[in-house]
């Protein structure tokens, strides 16, 4: 009985360590550098942002020079791009004031990654990290969610609290061969 | 077009319509060219032009210049739009036949309007890291050394709904496609990656310039991913994604990230710009907010088109559903009180466009055409009606479906044989 179940341990182990193990051994490694040189997603904890920072002074600065007031508009609700500010005072409720990055993501960390990702338009990729700190401190501030005086950096742009903290839907697991919603519509 | 005509076309066309008991008149082209009162059915013998293949068309084939159908922009933002960027184009449903739509009328859409990049394969790079144990970087000759998959599948955009304003069924559902894929499983490539512990989301990440990212479950990603390098028996077109593009059977199509250059494994929904772009304040409209709901539409006839006289018709459509094979689909030609069965052509591959038709003897009178399927988990395709009902809202003008679109498209044919749309 021991010995047996010795064997099927042994069974066990040897399966999971083949199913660990790469089959076909094509493709390289990358290095930690190139993963970091590639690795442009920021997430809600923030563990990817590089160093540096910026004022939410120095952003309406680069709003100007960078050329984000030439498509958003200089009061960022008048350009012929996305209104990057709520028309709609803070009496209307958040979901009601329309889908605007800096007022209703629920992390500070998806407008950074944004800016740095896909802006300006036709530049992208060439805001330093500072700047992007200090745009995204910027649009923070015209939307009321920082004060004038903030410092947005990789330790405090995640602790931003957003206006819509948890008042949003998450996605449902989602399972193979299972409708979408039970029951929807009959 | 030259002035000589081919005249086998003419002969062609005009044999059909007379074997199908139809006057002359209402089929012949309206043109100039064949003397009043003499078609060319009137000349048997007479031999088509021909048509003087350029060495570019030996090369690289062309469809017949009389063939006219073309993709438009979508929802009224043109592209090429005021920036150069292309955002939405839908395809011509109107003139399809078959399931497959051809790659150069492929619909496509773009994370927010996207200059097309020019990628060169030789130089292109998937990158595989995050929460896995051997992060990997693999060449387009290095995928195209794995075992791969061709399957068959659609693509629909979030966006693919009806309206009162719009004219066609290319309007109404033109974001919607279907062609066969080739490529690698992703559970294939994750496998050989290996995934640690706590790895639930994936992000993939395109190469264009707004390197349009989203999260998606893990449990897709080793259900049915694949990353697609052919279509339709030739490489990806630049439009849908060259070299390489994501699929991911079944889900709306900003999930088919092109152009794909990354892929990380990651414990969180990573709340990329696009999966902001998806937030509800419901669970419900959540739910009904990623993968694709049974959806069904006619194609002949439909709005825009003119049934030229009473008679016999063969009703065709197109059905497709995120949760997988079509099973069934229904017709009613009376605004939906009576449902007969329709037939399904060839085979009903999952997550793909399937083609059925509906034999019908119009009588001329004014008539109502619906489709609605259901797919292989039992889920049936609403009605805007009955998506009210459940929403405990009015069914009125200003009701539009919360989460994607699956209704029931109603087109009306009046007693002209003019055919428009049911919800205008």
């Amino acid at each position: 009985m021991a010995l047996l179940k010795t064997v099927a341990f042994a069974l066990l182990m040897g399966v999971s360590a083949l199913a660990q193990s790469p089959t076909y051994r094509v493709g390289r490694t990358p290095t930690a550098e190139e993963i970091r040189a590639w690795d442009i997603s920021i997430g809600p904890t923030g563990e990817e942002l590089p160093p540096g920072r910026g004022t939410v002074r120095e952003g309406a600065q680069l709003y100007r020079t960078k050329g984000c007031a030439g498509c958003h508009g200089a009061t960022a609700i008048d350009g012929k791009a996305p209104i990057l500010k709520s028309k709609a005072g803070p009496d209307v409720e958040l979901w009601a004031r329309g889908r605007i990055l800096p007022l209703r993501a629920p992390f500070a960390t998806t407008v950074w990654d944004y800016i740095n990702r896909a802006m300006p338009l036709n530049r992208e990729g060439t805001l330093t990290a500072d700047e992007v700190y200090a745009i995204t401190a910027y649009l923070l501030f015209i939307n009321d969610v920082i004060r004038e005086d903030e410092v947005l950096d990789a330790k405090t742009l995640p602790n931003v609290k957003m206006p819509i903290g948890g008042d949003y839907a998450s996605l449902p697991d989602w399972k193979p061969r299972t409708p979408r919603l039970k029951g929807y519509p009959h | 077009m030259g002035v000589k005509r081919p005249a086998r076309r003419e002969f062609l066309k005009s044999g059909a319509a007379l074997a199908g008991g139809f006057t002359l008149g209402g089929v012949a082209p309206a043109s100039g060219q064949t003397p009043a009162g003499q078609t060319h059915a009137d000349q048997p013998h007479a031999s088509p032009s021909m048509i003087h293949e350029a060495k570019d068309q030996i090369a690289y084939g062309e469809r017949s210049a009389h063939v006219t159908s073309v993709r438009i922009a979508h929802g009224g933002r043109p592209s090429p739009d005021n920036w150069g960027l292309t955002f939405h184009v839908a395809a011509p449903l109107q003139d399809s036949v078959g399931i497959i739509t051809p790659s150069s009328l492929h619909y496509m859409g773009t994370t927010r309007g996207a200059f097309l990049p020019d990628v060169d394969p030789k130089e292109h790079r998937l990158m595989i890291h995050g929460l896995v144990d051997r992060p990997l970087t693999l060449t387009m000759e290095d995928l195209k050394r794995l075992p791969s998959v061709t399957r068959i599948h659609f693509i629909e955009c979030a966006g693919n709904r009806s309206s009162r304003r719009a004219k066609t069924v290319q309007e109404t559902h033109g974001m919607t496609s279907c062609a066969e894929w080739t490529g690698v499983l992703l559970s294939t490539l994750l496998k050989e990656c290996g995934l640690k512990t706590g790895a639930s989301w994936f992000v993939a990440e395109g190469s264009e310039e707004v390197k349009g990212a989203s999260s998606m479950p893990i449990a897709k990603a080793m259900e049915d991913c694949f990353v697609a390098y052919g279509m339709n028996g030739e490489a990806v077109r630049p439009q849908n994604g060259f070299p390489l593009r994501l699929m991911v059977p079944g889900f709306e199509g900003i999930f088919h990230t092109k152009w794909l250059r990354r892929i990380k494994v990651v414990d969180r929904y990573y709340m990329n710009y696009n999966d902001f772009g998806h937030l509800d304040r419901d669970p419900k409209v959540a739910a009904l907010d990623y993968q694709i709901g049974p959806k069904s539409v006619v194609t002949f006839p439909s709005a825009g088109q003119q049934l030229p006289a009473r008679g016999f018709y063969e009703v065709s459509g197109l059905a497709w559903s995120g949760g997988g094979a079509i099973k069934k689909v229904e017709v009613s030609t009376d605004g939906g009180k009576r449902w007969n069965l329709a037939e399904i052509k060839g085979i009903a591959h999952r997550m793909a466009h399937t083609r059925f038709s509906y034999m019908w003897n119009w009588d001329g009178q004014e008539s109502e055409i619906q489709s609605r399927c259901t797919d292989e988990l039992g889920q049936v395709q609403p009605s805007r009606a009955e998506i009210a009902k459940y929403w405990n809202k009015p069914f009125d003008a200003t009701f539009s479906v919360p989460g994607l679109d699956n209704s029931i498209q109603p087109w009306r044919i009046a007693g002209d044989g003019s055919v428009t749309n049911g919800f205008a």
